[in-house]
């Protein structure tokens, strides 16, 4: 490094005497008018995103407005949902879309978490890649597909193999009894939950797999050099380094199973009574009870009530999506008081 | 070997036009090469379909477009039937089928020339919405079991037993009310696995019509409707959804469209009708159930639990809805000449997709209401 002195030590003379050859590069025109068009479209392409979020609301609020006169927020905990007698709740539709997206995150956080892992962290380099790809493949299978395959050979399996033997189990024993009670189909919540879960892993594994793939390597390479051991790195340099990112992955799952439909449709029985707290008993989803009843609902109640609760599934959504940020918020925090 | 392939492919094409082109511009000889000869006797061929797209434009242009929307029960036999109409005819029926709720909600916005609904609507909400209606088809909903042993038509079941089994009240396949009905069957000690529709449809209005008639305790906490609060079972969309729900569920019940029956070749139940017969649901029964309906005086006919000796108790018509008034007459011209040459030459496709089709007096006394559709001018809206 040393040997090697800057260029200007040499051509200092001579660059400082050379006369301009030529002259300068004119100014460069620039169209006005293509900026102009360029910030319009940019501009209006985020308008009409904002344009159309307004007027989902608003459709919804009007088309579920007479149910929302007629029963206000007691839909939300009232569980009829007769249309003969035009009487309309919400809460089985409501319970039966939160039971199912918390069981598919409580199996789908911990084995993507797993998957991702060992693809950035274990994984033998041969295996990195096919095992990537078959991971995205998983999320590319269309939802009908997961459907059939829990309706005619998911269901029938865990009937046999998970329901009976845990019946026979805990028979007798008091809350446990309830959880597996129920004609032994294999379908409902649970069903419904693990399909879900199945759907969801590809999503949040790739996204968790990317994150943790951009942190850096000297960090983790100090860690070790400081003698951690890989759960060490893992729980204490890479989920630390890239918390938004996970988060934000297993959000992305979350949306995608409240709102998935045909999957559900197939598995969870499609019941409007909530007269047991059985795992294995039939219930509905809010958008599995659009699907089903949408097309045939006379116009009245019965519509209002589904678009209500069209609307109700925006609104959870949406909670969910804020929550996510104010823990996103809450974790920034610390880390600043933390340094 | 397929870069090979393509690179083959592409000289010859090249090859090709140059020595067209040359052809074109400069030689005056007559093509010589193979693949001239080729290009040459490619243009025939486009002349011949440029005039069969001008010819079907033509055609197109001059059949009035029909289109219709409803039950999906009918929708195979409405497809059959534009089909082999349009063979005939040239003109085409586009119909959708979206549900009946939906196919009501389309004829009365008027964005549909006809619309279909398994549950025939009330006089007067006819009058109020100034449609007429009239029966295409008829079609029996049957319970269907799916029970290890147990041949089709074996079992025999009463409207009473099959409404507090759709209660919930009969759980057991060995129930003693089940038992008493069906003395000598193997009738297993098995919880029984509900299946019903979770889509609303025509076909639970058909049974959940029935169920009404033959239960008290059923049309005291549940009522009719093509959606109703089910008091237990399972959901399956569709009666695909049902029927692969039954063939999977051990000691199942279900019910589907007699055409789901004869197709997957599932275990029918018999049915105890209102003479006190244990009928089997076939065409004849059907029938037999249509012909003591009074046609004459009201199209709102409900064919569950009709009296006589074969008629299976839940058989069921589907209707098409059309505007009293025509603000265009051209196409509902073009409809009704849809629907009288589907009656005249309909029978047989709808057989053979497990339809029973009307009897001639019906179809008659449709034909005589359809005086009743009439354009601007008052005149009524010609079908032949």
């Amino acid at each position: 490094m040393a040997a090697t002195l800057p260029a200007s030590h040499y051509d200092n003379d001579k660059m400082s005497r050379s006369e301009p050859t030529g002259r300068p590069p004119e100014t460069r025109k620039s169209a006005p008018w293509a900026d102009t068009v360029f910030s319009a479209l940019a501009h209006g392409a985020a308008i009409l995103t904002l344009l159309l979020l307004a007027g989902i609301i608003v459709s919804l609020l009007v088309g579920a407005a007479p149910s929302i006169k007629a029963y206000g927020l007691s839909f939300l905990w009232t569980s009829d949902w007769d249309p003969v007698q035009n009487k309309y709740g919400g809460l089985v539709m409501i319970y039966g879309t939160l039971m199912t997206s918390f069981i598919a995150l409580l199996i789908a956080v911990p084995v993507s978490f797993g998957i991702a892992l060992f693809l950035t962290e274990l994984s033998p380099n041969w295996l990195r890649r096919p095992l990537g790809i078959a991971v995205e493949l998983l999320a590319a299978v269309p939802s009908i597909v997961y459907g059939m395959w829990g309706l005619l050979v998911f269901s029938p399996v865990l009937a046999t193999y998970v329901q009976q033997p845990l019946q026979s189990l805990f028979a007798g024993v008091p809350v446990l009894s309830t959880l597996v009670s129920g004609a032994p189909v294999g379908i409902g919540i649970l069903s419904a939950g693990i399909i879900l879960a199945i759907m969801i892993i590809p999503f949040i594994a790739s996204v968790m797999r990317d994150v943790f793939a951009v942190t850096p390597p000297m960090l983790k390479e100090s860690s070790y050099a400081l003698g951690s051991t890989t759960w060490e790195v893992v729980f204490k340099v890479v989920l630390p380094y890239t918390k938004t990112g996970v988060i934000g992955g297993i959000m992305l799952g979350l949306g995608r199973a409240l709102g998935e439909t045909m999957a559900v449709t197939f598995v969870i029985g499609n019941f409007n009574q909530l007269n047991s707290l059985s795992l294995f008993e039939a219930a509905n989803s809010i958008s599995s009870a659009l699907a089903n009843e949408f097309a045939e609902a006379g116009e009245g109640l019965h519509q209002a009530s589904l678009i209500y609760l069209g609307l109700v599934l925006f609104f959870i959504t949406f909670v969910v999506l804020s929550l996510s940020r104010l823990l996103l918020a809450r974790l920034k925090k610390n880390e600043g008081a933390r340094t | 070997m397929t870069i090979e392939f393509r690179r083959f492919m592409t000289i010859a094409i090249l090859n090709c036009h140059v020595i067209v082109t040359e052809h074109f511009y400069s030689s005056p000889h007559p093509p010589q090469s193979v693949c001239e000869k080729g290009m040459q006797m490619n243009f025939p061929l486009i002349r011949t379909a440029v005039a069969l797209a001008m010819t079907v434009g033509a055609s197109a242009a001059m059949a009035q477009d029909v289109t219709g929307a409803g039950a999906s029960f009918p929708a195979p036999l409405y497809a059959k039937w534009a089909d082999s109409y349009n063979k005939a005819t040239g003109a085409r029926i586009n119909y959708q089928s979206v549900g009946s709720g939906a196919g009501m909600k389309q004829i009365r916005g008027k964005t549909v020339d006809f619309g279909a609904s398994d549950a025939p609507l009330k006089d007067d909400e006819l009058a109020k919405d100034g449609l007429v209606q009239f029966p295409t088809v008829i079609g029996g909903v049957i319970p269907v079991v799916n029970i290890k042993g147990i041949a089709a038509g074996q079992i025999k079941l009463t409207g009473q037993a099959l409404g507090d089994i759709y209660l919930g009240k009969i759980t057991k396949w060995n129930d003693p009310a089940l038992t008493a009905l069906n003395p000598g069957v193997p009738l297993p000690d098995a919880t029984i696995s509900v299946v019903r529709r979770a889509d609303g449809s025509g076909t639970s209005f058909i049974f959940t019509n029935y169920l009404s008639k033959v239960n008290a305790e059923w049309k005291a906490k549940v009522g009719e409707g093509t959606a109703v609060n089910w008091p237990t079972g399972a959901g399956g969309k569709g009666n695909e959804g049902v029927s692969a729900f039954v063939q999977r569920l051990p000691n199942s019940i279900g019910y589907v469209e007699y055409a789901y029956v004869k197709q997957n070749k599932m275990t029918y139940t018999q049915l105890k009708n209102k003479d006190g017969n244990f009928a089997s649901p076939d065409d004849a029964a059907f029938k037999s159930a249509a012909a003591g309906a009074d046609w004459a005086k009201s199209f709102y006919q409900v064919l569950t639990d009709q009296p006589g000796k074969d008629s299976w108790p839940i058989t069921g018509a589907t209707f098409i809805m059309m505007h009293k008034a025509q603000d265009k007459p051209a196409s509902a011209s073009a409809a009704l000449k849809f629907f009288e040459w589907a009656y005249a030459n309909g029978d047989k496709s709808a057989g053979d997709l497990e339809y029973v089709a009307l009897p001639e007096a019906v179809k008659n006394l449709v034909r005589k209401q359809w005086g009743d559709i009439k354009g601007a001018d008052g005149k009524a809206i010609a079908f032949k």
